[in-house]
């Protein structure tokens, strides 16, 4: 693949505060950072998440101080991973920014509630969805489906009509 | 001296009671259920269960078609389908890198505002039935009744629209419909005139919602407030106006603020904003430019109904589309919009397949019920209604 230009896709400020300066301080825990259709993404190491939260809300001039969603993405055919993708937005500055993270299986997230209150509900909800734990949640429980469900309904390799039970009587075979 | 229990000196033992309220309850806007904790009739703490309408919209959409998940859009808060059309079209024409004829955008932006209206309305209609104000609901919906005809006359539908489509909408302005929408609008101020006369000064509307669920400007962002519930905390955030999408740039419209940041804020905002989508929509009818309305791209916009009587072409890429789909690039985008709840955010990913490979919904009923616990800590509990009514939750988007 062939590297991308960055600072031809973004404006001169953009490039400045959200390439330059985070490289800066988070140089290494940087691991790839990609632009497709305008929207920057960065791919971060999963210990460094809530540094890089902390800093980007803090600092005076970014003040990422809105965090719009935090969701999961099951990866594990193509990476064997999971991702978990933070969309932040600066009202200050109306600038949007992506931060992921990759994750195997049976690893934890450390949680970002601490960052911004709103993180609750989006990290209970991937909880429930893909079954990522993130360490450091005051309340880690499911919050869709039943407390007792079995398996994490948005992994791919749960099928579409659910396992076969009492009330799912159409449903997949579980596999011994 | 504080007039809590615990301070009087006849010394009552009282124990924390748990409520459920809901979900079958006739002021939580749906299938809402909430615990709650109570001292008395304090409440300590408001835990909100959700999932009663869970549908998985999320895995639904990774198996369907990118075309054929538009109508599933319309289920998520079903009070505003266009707004949540209008989200996930943009989504996926931004992760195919379409553009739609100028027509097309003023064409949604006329749908969406209308939408924000008939939302709004029910919004303010329901709080006022569930606060005892029940006059307004009758007359909010004498209006809602002629916005829903203009949306009949647009799309055949009331309620679940799929109006929007990816590379445009379904189809152009019927004829009588500016007429119609142009008296509509500049007859609704008027009646926005009327509900005001109804609540705004009145007493005990004021007694039920000054001072009640106040969250500090913030606050409200630390929670992931959005849109009216936001911008009743004072924070000047539209995304209309800070990330103007579609033609939004082209109008001549207020961003209404509140102060305090309680109900009552978060209802003259509610209001503001009614007044203000009239106006966008009266402008956006001044300004309507003539042409098409979708983009002539077949690889990806299907054809119109009329083309496919007439031209070969059209039935040829109508077929394809229909039972293949089409192929974006790899790559992801996030869209948001200003839906009449707040943010509604899509995060489509791709990987080249004719399907989504996730499709992630930020629905703002979703994260502004996060706030209900800590605006109802230590209010009443007559007063947790009025704070729910503020949030204007939808359950349909809520549950997903």
């Amino acid at each position: 693949m062939e590297v991308q230009d960055l600072e031809k896709e973004l404006s001169p400020l953009q490039y400045s505060l959200l390439i330059t300066k985070i490289k800066g301080r988070f140089g290494r825990s940087v691991l790839e950072t990609s632009v497709f259709r305008g929207e920057i993404t960065h791919l971060v190491e999963k210990d460094a998440i809530a540094d890089i939260c902390n800093f980007v809300k803090r600092e005076s001039d970014m003040q990422f101080n809105f965090l719009s969603d935090v969701l999961g993405v099951d990866c594990r055919s193509s990476l064997s991973c999971f991702e978990v993708v933070y969309h932040l937005y600066s009202i200050k500055n109306k600038m949007r920014l992506r931060l992921k993270i990759r994750i195997k299986e049976d690893e934890t997230v450390p949680s970002v509630t601490s960052v911004w209150r709103s993180a609750d509900f989006a990290e209970r909800e991937t909880f429930d969805m893909f079954g990522i734990v993130f360490d450091g949640h005051p309340n880690m429980k499911r919050i869709y489906m039943p407390e007792d469900w079995e398996g994490y309904p948005l992994r791919k390799d749960y099928p579409l009509v659910g396992y076969k039970d009492e009330y799912n009587p159409f449903g997949v075979e579980k596999k011994a | 001296m504080e007039n809590t229990i615990e301070n009087s000196k006849d010394e009552l033992i009282t124990r924390e009671v748990t409520l459920n309220m809901g979900p079958q309850h006739p002021s939580t806007h749906g299938v809402m259920h909430l615990i709650l904790h109570m001292q008395g009739e304090k409440i300590i703490k408001a835990e909100p269960d959700i999932g009663y309408l869970h549908r998985g919209m999320e895995k639904i959409a990774e198996n369907l078609l990118y075309a054929q998940f538009v109508p599933y859009t319309d289920r998520l808060d079903y009070l505003s389908s266009m707004t949540n059309n209008l989200g996930y079209v943009m989504a996926v024409e931004k992760l195919i890198g379409i553009d739609i004829p100028e027509r097309g955008q003023y064409v949604r932006v006329i749908a969406s505002e209308l939408s924000r209206i008939s939302s709004h309305l029910l919004a303010v209609g329901a709080w006022g039935l569930d606060l005892g104000a029940i006059t307004l609901v009758l007359y909010a919906f004498r209006e809602r009744e002629m916005v829903l005809d203009l949306f009949e006359m647009l799309c055949g539908a009331r309620l679940t629209y799929n109006y929007m489509k990816i590379g445009g909408v379904r189809g152009d302005l019927p004829p009588g419909f500016v007429e119609k929408c142009r008296e509509f609008v500049r007859l609704f101020p008027k009646r926005i005139d009327e509900y005001e006369g109804l609540l705004t000064g009145n007493r005990i509307w004021l007694k039920r919602n000054k001072g009640v669920g106040v969250v500090s400007a913030e606050d409200a962002v630390n929670l992931g407030l959005t849109g009216p519930s936001l911008r009743g905390s004072g924070v000047n955030w539209d995304i209309r106006k800070d990330e103007p999408y579609l033609v939004y740039d082209r109008f001549d419209f207020k961003v209404t603020l509140g102060e305090n940041g309680d109900c009552f804020d978060r209802y003259t905002c509610r209001v503001g904003d009614m007044r203000q989508a009239a106006r966008i929509v009266d402008q956006a009818l001044d300004q309507l430019p003539e042409g098409p309305v979708n983009a002539d791209i077949p690889e990806f916009v299907a054809p119109s109904r009329a083309d496919l009587t007439t031209k070969m072409e059209a039935l040829i890429h109508h077929f394809k589309l229909i039972s293949h789909g089409f192929k974006p690039p790899v790559g992801e985008v996030y869209v948001s919009i200003e839906a009449p709840k707040g943010e509604l955010g899509y995060y489509v990913k791709s990987d080249g397949t004719e399907k989504p490979f996730r499709v992630k919904i930020r629905a703002p009923s979703f994260v502004n019920l996060q706030s209900v616990d800590p605006m109802s800590k230590g209010l009443y509990f007559a007063d947790v209604v009025a704070v729910i009514s503020s949030l204007d939750p939808v359950f349909g988007e809520v549950d997903k």
